[in-house]
């Protein structure tokens, strides 16, 4: 498996076409080639039914593509999100999930569905500006506000502080709670009502749980990238 | 999550006219108790209202010196809003001793008044529960009743507690919900607005068919006085109350003038104690006066298989906020 993920290793496999020069390490890109029907099948519990076939194809694009409005299914309604910057209109009927919609519809897995419940956190992103649990919203609920995901942080090649400081303090181990850790940072940072002590952030990113306990570096992390944040106008 | 019709309101009469228009209707504002328990299949709206654009997002402080809160102000920017910090601490401290600050910037003020219990059984779908299933029975009386169940307040047909911090400093302080149906506005007394379940379990609020609650306006901040909210825990975060309490005292010459104490994770409504009160006023602090007072707050209650801990433990909690209020 390391071979895939590593653009250095030589290519091994004859038959296999070269790998894109460009591409993302991506385990994700390699499920989603050997098994798109596989996935549409075992994963059509998320988004209701007869979404997912069409969720896959977007899916598989680059994630800044703009995804085009297609004919609305029966129950289904258009709305348009805008995603990390750039205007996306999707169908979805009522139920779906704004954490189910952002993942499988946009493409954009960097936000984790860990209890599906706003237990713990792993779904963090930015409604306007405001860290929400994704999983508690209806993509319906969102219709015309800015999302922001892990993957809007980094801005033209670089790191946001958040993301430099967590690699520096290696503030993770398994990494699933991450994205949500890092939207919460940021969000607290950016918060002037929330206090810069160190028992202030423990309360306020207490919405995030880590499993793995990375918790001491996190908070170091979160401290650190305070006097290299962006400054807010 | 099952089907259901969806509608968004743009103002109160729409969203009241829109629930009115289908049985089973939902209002959806911050979602997470109405998205968490549609989940798990507990609630199962025909039909959710969305009200998140109404315009019910400000507060305003009125001539009378109460503070008029509108239904979709979140937890966030109530606990944090200048006036709320500076009249009412009690409130923003039970603010930001509940859930965290992503649930808290979506939570609304109408929906934690409006939040549902987290008894295991009402939550699981499948065990007896007449909050659920009116007239099946209750699990969870001789059941795991340690943490999220009351002691004051119960009835053998129900024994969750309520689970808000922000309705018991709301109790300590008086309020109104102010609610909007079909036939007009109302204002229910904060204090009658949630019901105890006797017979009744699955009647937990005193609003009628179709009615919206619209605003919250707390009373006027007593003069002089000082609060506090004392959250006794599993954990020192994210995590319901075993016991809490609301407490807001004015001393004048060394003498309690006035007092109001409300308790929270040991009754199944947000819990207000006269007695309590009343065995304070006109007297001189002492750890024997609020022992005493702790007392008289818990004379009523009843213990459950394992939830007997909650009574001195929601006595400390009244007798730990007084003292340091007072010292």
């Amino acid at each position: 498996m390391a071979d895939h993920d590593n653009p250095e290793t030589p290519h091994a496999c004859p038959s296999c076409p070269p790998p894109e020069p460009a591409a993302a390490p991506s385990r994700r890109s390699f499920l989603m080639s050997m098994g798109v029907s596989g996935l549409a099948v075992t994963g059509g519990g998320l988004i209701p039914r007869g979404q997912v076939q069409a969720a896959v194809p977007v899916a598989a694009e680059s994630t800044a593509a703009p995804v085009a409005a297609t004919p609305l299914a029966p129950g289904e309604q258009t709305v348009t999100l805008v995603v990390n910057g750039a205007k996306r209109s999707i169908n979805v009927p009522p139920n779906a999930v704004l954490l189910d919609v952002v993942r499988e519809k946009l493409g954009l897995t960097g936000t984790k569905k860990g209890c599906d419940h706003g237990q713990c956190g792993a779904c963090t992103l930015h409604v306007n500006g405001t860290a929400v649990n994704s999983c508690l919203s209806l993509a319906v609920m969102h219709d015309g506000d800015e999302i922001t995901t892990i993957e809007g942080l980094a801005q033209d090649g670089t790191l946001h502080p958040v993301q430099e400081a967590f690699w520096a303090h290696d503030a993770y181990q398994c990494g699933y709670c991450t994205s949500g850790q890092m939207m919460s940072a940021v969000a607290i940072l950016k918060d002037a009502r929330i206090g810069r002590d160190d028992a202030s952030v423990r309360e306020a990113m207490s919405g995030n749980i880590c499993r793995c306990g990375a918790y001491k570096n996190i908070l170091a992390a979160v401290q650190s990238a305070r006097t290299n944040m962006p400054k807010v106008s | 999550m099952r089907h259901f019709e969806y509608s968004r309101a743009g103002d109160v009469g729409q969203a009241v006219a829109n629930h009115a228009a289908m049985q089973n209707t939902a209002f959806l504002a911050g979602g997470t108790t109405l998205l968490d328990l549609m989940k798990i299949d507990v609630m199962r709206p025909a039909a959710v209202v969305d009200i998140n654009r109404v315009e019910l997002k400000q507060i305003d402080a009125l001539p009378d010196g109460r503070v008029r809160i509108g239904a979709l102000v979140s937890n966030t920017d109530l606990a944090r809003h200048a006036k709320v910090v500076a009249d009412y601490p009690v409130l923003a401290q039970a603010l930001l001793s509940g859930a965290t600050t992503q649930l808290r910037n979506k939570a609304t003020t109408g929906g934690n008044v409006m939040q549902r219990v987290r008894c295991n059984y009402f939550r699981d779908g499948v065990s007896p529960c007449n909050k659920r299933t009116p007239g099946s029975g209750c699990a969870a009386v001789g059941g795991i009743n340690r943490s999220v169940h009351a002691v004051l307040g119960t009835s053998e047909h129900c024994i969750a507690s309520h689970p808000s911090d922000m309705c018991v400093a709301m109790a300590a302080i008086g309020a109104t919900v102010t609610v909007q149906g079909p036939k007009g506005t109302r204002d229910i007394a904060f204090a009658d607005f949630h019901l105890l379940p006797g017979d009744t379990p699955d009647k937990e609020h005193a609003l009628m068919a179709d009615e919206m609650i619209t605003h919250v306006t707390l009373d006027a901040p007593l003069a002089g006085a000082k609060s506090a909210y004392l959250k006794l825990r599993d954990r020192a975060s994210y995590q319901f109350a075993l016991a809490s309490s609301a407490i807001i005292i004015r001393l004048e010459d060394g003498v309690i003038k006035q007092a109001r104490i409300a308790l929270g994770g040991v009754g199944t409504k947000p819990w207000r104690a006269p007695e309590a009160e009343a065995q304070l006023v006109g007297q001189r602090p002492s750890p024997a006066l609020f022992e005493a007072a702790a007392s008289a707050a818990f004379k009523t209650a009843v213990a459950q298989s394992h939830n007997a801990y909650k009574i001195p433990l929601g006595q400390q909690a009244i007798v730990r906020n007084l003292s340091t209020l007072v010292a």
